[in-house]
């Protein structure tokens, strides 16, 4: 495996357009008019995730956007995936 | 580099991709039956697209140099009725026997239904009577953590079934180790918006071990790229693994999978 040194070397620069991607995103949605939904307070959740010290950051940011409900409907009230449970 | 694409749609791809495969070093690859982006309007549709996966799709690849394998069922999301389902379900054995189908898949949940979750046993009973592998789909997005718990409670039932001839694919941080506890063969998939990265691949591969996981394209008519599998043996390199840590992952273990049916002849 690489060293920390060795993977910053490899793979900062596109981190770092990353984070920075997802400020823009977030000062977008502050820019542009009407309201949002819930999926802005998983996302507020996730981006919590990502300041705790912890190694499963990644597996964590997913149950965050999981639907953690324990019920199992007869059919499928609507087809497709949003990215977190709005409903 | 020679591998083997375990995963992908090739029916909504163009010959261009069949050739890019075969340069990247593609020697077979193998198509689940799936969704066609729209639901078919009668089973006769589906009919049709199993011919075209045993017929047709084995012939465009063959022009390639690259072997074609496909699997049978009828997909997730249009198993939401059970009554269209059955009517797909019984045009099974007319297919089953070709020479280039492995097994029952992409089978599994879409939305987590009590329908999808009767189908998907009684299409896992089907692999059973025929003793053929079974490739089962886990959820989009927010649903992919409890299907892919219903899955694994549901299979628990199937006393008879060998959990070394399933495998459970598009797994995540979330959910491959989970897949992999239970005994059962986890699939990665690598897609540029949803999945896996290849770099969230590798770590995965890096937290849980290399024994029991493939990485595919799953490459149809969304956002998806044929050649992702090669461009993940890349990221491979450029994180210093070896060829035949690479090639383990793209080549090896695909084939120790796929051997366990009769019919995958590499």
């Amino acid at each position: 495996m690489l060293s920390k040194k060795e993977l910053l070397n490899l793979q900062f620069i596109d981190a770092r357009a990353r984070v920075i991607d997802l400020a823009a995103f977030l000062d977008r949605l502050e820019r542009h008019e009407g309201v949002g939904d819930i999926r802005l307070e998983y996302f507020a959740k996730a981006l919590q995730v990502l300041q705790e010290n912890r190694p499963d950051r990644a597996k964590a940011v997913l149950e965050v956007f999981s639907d953690m409900t324990p019920e199992i409907s007869e059919t499928a009230p609507f087809q497709g995936a949003t990215g977190a449970p709005v409903s | 580099m020679r591998y083997i694409e375990p995963h992908a749609h090739m029916v909504s791809r163009t010959t261009d991709d069949y050739e890019k495969l075969a340069i990247a070093g593609c020697e077979a690859l193998c198509e689940p039956a799936f969704w066609a982006g729209f639901d078919r309007s009668s089973a006769d549709g589906f009919h049709d697209y199993f011919r075209q996966l045993t017929e047709y799709e084995p012939k465009r690849a063959a022009r390639f140099g690259i072997k074609h394998f496909c699997w049978l069922c009828i997909n997730p999301k249009e198993a939401d009725d059970p009554g269209f389902a059955r009517e797909v379900m019984a045009l099974i054995p007319d297919f089953i026997e070709r020479e280039n189908v492995l097994g029952i898949g992409e089978i599994g949940l879409n939305k987590n239904t009590r329908s999808e979750l009767k189908i998907f046993e009684e299409h896992v009973q089907i692999a059973l009577d025929y003793d053929l592998p079974v490739l089962i789909h886990t959820p989009h997005l927010e649903d992919k953590l409890k299907g892919t718990k219903l899955i694994i409670d549901s299979l628990a039932s199937f006393s008879k079934l060998d959990r070394s001839k399933v495998i459970i694919d598009h797994v995540e941080e979330h959910t491959a180790g989970m897949v992999l506890d239970a005994g059962f063969w986890a699939g990665m998939t690598l897609y540029p918006e949803s999945k896996c990265t290849p770099n969230r691949a590798i770590d995965i591969l890096e937290i849980h071990g290399t024994e029991r996981i493939w990485m595919n394209s799953a490459c149809d008519w969304g956002v998806s790229d044929p050649m992702a599998v090669p461009k993940c043996a890349l990221e491979m390199r450029r994180r210093k693994y070896t060829e035949s840590q690479i090639a383990k992952i793209v080549y090896d273990n695909p084939l120790e999978f796929l051997r366990q049916s009769p019919r995958f002849d590499l």
